[in-house]
């Protein structure tokens, strides 16, 4: 943005196809020229809807698809960002720049901050080259400071989950998440949020609950499996549960931007996430969302192609069992290959695992 | 006399088990599921009547169970199948205990405490390894008859081991023992092995092991298995094929 770009996210184009429910029909078509089903289904549907040259964005008055002048990536999530953007960048023959920042990190040191803060600084200079025009280092602390301020905002509206009953759950969450993740820098995301948090706070003043006479309380940790938001919504509502918090929505909040140290900020930002951390630093993390948000069970969603946001791979719902007492359950699905999902599967899960928490 | 009735809607198999008001087993039958689970609930529930003299009318109350249970218009109750097989081997042993479900189309793994209070289950539906779906594939492929499995196991000399998780890939591996002259029965020894092998890997099974469901109640081989792997006695209620519908009729007569 301080450099004059206009910014195009991959992702949400991802999650917006599997929102749509498009996104099962599109990915076979990425992996008929060699993405396997296995990879990131968010790659997939895109360079499907890319290859069939379908997507619901085509509803949009004036819509052209976005060719890029420059294609950017970091792999703080996982590398198939960089996969993803290569693809375009074979397409079309332009530069790609990337952050390739740690990962796995217990502590994120200085070192590893200057690792990923040089990186972003580097790309300064192509990208003027680019554009033609120098980077313009105070509409730059601006971006930051006002991305800072947004995330602030974000994050007060997810605490009112806490609340109980919750005015919030995970479900309409990864809906109002959607300016926290695209408008960052943008001052009509804040007065967006704004607005919301008047309601939320009307909610809990009134005792109003997001889910009718709510009596179980979850935690989501993994990706939503995007379309069947409506379905696990309704059904957990059904059931009296509240979804009331999760890490995926907590992962647009960046604490660390300061506009008066904009790369080395940045650099951390993007380096403290949740996902690029130790297994023992997730299980100290989840801790603490349980206590905070007086939940009763964790349900872990084990995406089949995101590995980076399936943490029930490496023994941690076990452990964090153990260590807490609170229960949980592991559901098989994706966050858009509904090839990989089972309704009945799932909705059973979920509903053995109600009774489970009732009795107890 | 009053009845309690259980219903449990498997995806292989519907059973029934009615149950009196001092919760003793009055009746029970099972028939296959197909397509058309409302049917085929009702019709296994009034075959069990007939069979049993016993009037409908004396039914108080029903829970339905197991992946139809929905579907069950004369249920008052429904509890997933989780809840009704703990329910169902309470009844038969204290807690704690780890419950093993080998179903036609999932097992599930179940954890009590000592209050017979759940702490913890798992279930696997991803594919068919560790399922009745697995034996039926290796009968088909054997050109075998389902019901003969148990008693060919019983005639085996040698365990041929199925290496792969994957249904289709373990056909494959069987055409190959096939053509090393390898014994049917030993084969089938070799399937029951890989079922009870990915169960196992599922979980750490301590404590107490109970088995449950249509596949351990029609092949008692699998139990010796069990026993072999664990390295001690694993318990199995009576009829393990209507656990599930026995903790159904339980449910039904604690919830009137
Ligand atoms: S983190 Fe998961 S969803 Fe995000 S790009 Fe990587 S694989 Fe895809």
């Amino acid at each position: 943005m301080a450099c004059g770009f206009r910014v195009f996210f991959p992702e949400n184009h991802g999650a917006m196809l599997g929102a749509t429910r498009r996104a099962t029909d599109l990915i076979p078509a990425a992996n008929a020229i060699g993405y396997s089903p296995e990879v990131c289904s968010y790659l997939t549907s895109d360079v499907g809807a890319f290859l069939k040259n379908e997507t619901p964005m085509a509803k949009m008055p004036g819509y052209t698809f976005p060719k890029p002048d420059v294609l950017v990536y970091n792999t703080n999530q996982c590398r198939d960002v960089q996969e993803w953007m290569a693809f375009y960048q074979r397409r079309f023959g332009v530069p790609m720049l990337g952050v390739n920042t740690p990962s796995g990190l217990h502590e994120v040191t200085d070192v590893h901050v200057d690792a990923a803060s040089r990186q972003i600084e580097a790309m300064v200079e192509p990208l003027a080259a680019i554009t033609g025009r120098k980077l313009d280092y105070d509409r730059f602390k601006e971006t930051v400071r006002l991305s800072r301020a947004l995330s602030e905002k974000w994050k007060t509206v997810l605490e009112t989950g806490a609340a109980v009953p919750t005015p919030i759950n995970f479900f309409d969450s990864t809906i109002h998440m959607g300016p926290a993740v695209v408008l960052r820098g943008d001052t009509r995301a804040i007065e967006y949020y704004d607005l919301l948090l008047a309601e939320l706070h009307d909610c809990i003043a009134r005792g109003v609950g997001s889910v009718a006479e709510e009596n179980t309380r979850l935690y989501w940790e993994g990706m939503p499996i995007w379309g069947k938001l409506r379905e696990h919504s309704e059904f957990l509502a059904k059931q009296r549960t509240s979804v009331v918090a999760s890490t995926y929505c907590n992962s647009w909040i960046f604490d660390a931007f300061d506009p008066e140290d904009p790369f080395r900020s940045m650099g951390r930002a993007y380096t403290e996430i949740f996902i690029a951390r130790s297994e023992e630093w997730k299980q100290a993390y989840l801790e603490r969302m349980i206590a905070e948000y007086k939940v009763d069970g964790i349900l872990y969603h084990d995406a089949k192609t995101c590995p980076s946001n399936s943490n029930n791979r490496y023994g941690l719902p076990e452990r964090l069992q153990e260590k807490t007492g609170i229960p949980y359950i592991v559901i098989s699905g994706d966050l858009n290959d509904l090839r990989c999902y089972s309704e009945e599967q799932t909705k059973t899960n979920m509903e053995a695992f109600i009774e489970q928490l009732a009795e107890s | 006399m009053t009845l309690y009735c259980g219903v449990d809607v498997g995806a292989a198999a519907t059973k029934v088990v009615l149950i009196d008001a001092a919760g003793e087993l009055r009746a029970h039958g099972v028939e296959r599921t197909g397509p058309d689970t409302a049917r085929v609930a009702a019709e296994t529930r009034d075959a069990v009547l007939a069979a049993s003299d016993l009037a409908r009318h004396a039914i108080a109350r029903t829970c339905a169970t197991g992946f139809g249970r929905n579907e069950v218009a004369f249920a008052e109750v429904t509890r997933t199948e989780i809840s009704c097989h703990s329910r169902g081997c309470l009844h038969h042993f204290p807690g704690p205990m780890t419950i093993v479900d080998i179903g036609g189309q999932d097992n599930k793994i179940i954890k009590l405490d000592e209050r017979g209070k759940r702490v913890g289950f798992k279930l696997n539906r991803k594919c068919a390894a560790g399922t009745g779906a697995f034996l039926e594939e290796i009968a088909a492929i054997l050109d075998v008859e389902l019901g003969e499995m148990d008693r060919l196991a019983g005639e085996a000399t040698d365990v041929v081991r199925l290496g792969s998780f994957c249904t289709v890939f373990a056909k494959t591996e069987i055409l190959t023992n096939f053509r090393r002259g390898d014994r049917v029965a030993d084969i089938v020894a070799g399937a029951f092995e890989s079922v009870v092998r990915r169960i196992v890997e599922m979980d750490p099974l301590a404590g107490n092991v109970v088995l449950t469901g249509g596949v351990v109640g029609h092949n008692p081989y699998i139990v010796g298995i069990f026993e072999r792997v664990l390295s001690r006695s694993v318990q199995v209620p009576p009829q393990p094929q209507f656990t599930g519908a026995l903790g159904a009729a339980l449910v039904a007569r604690e919830s009137a």
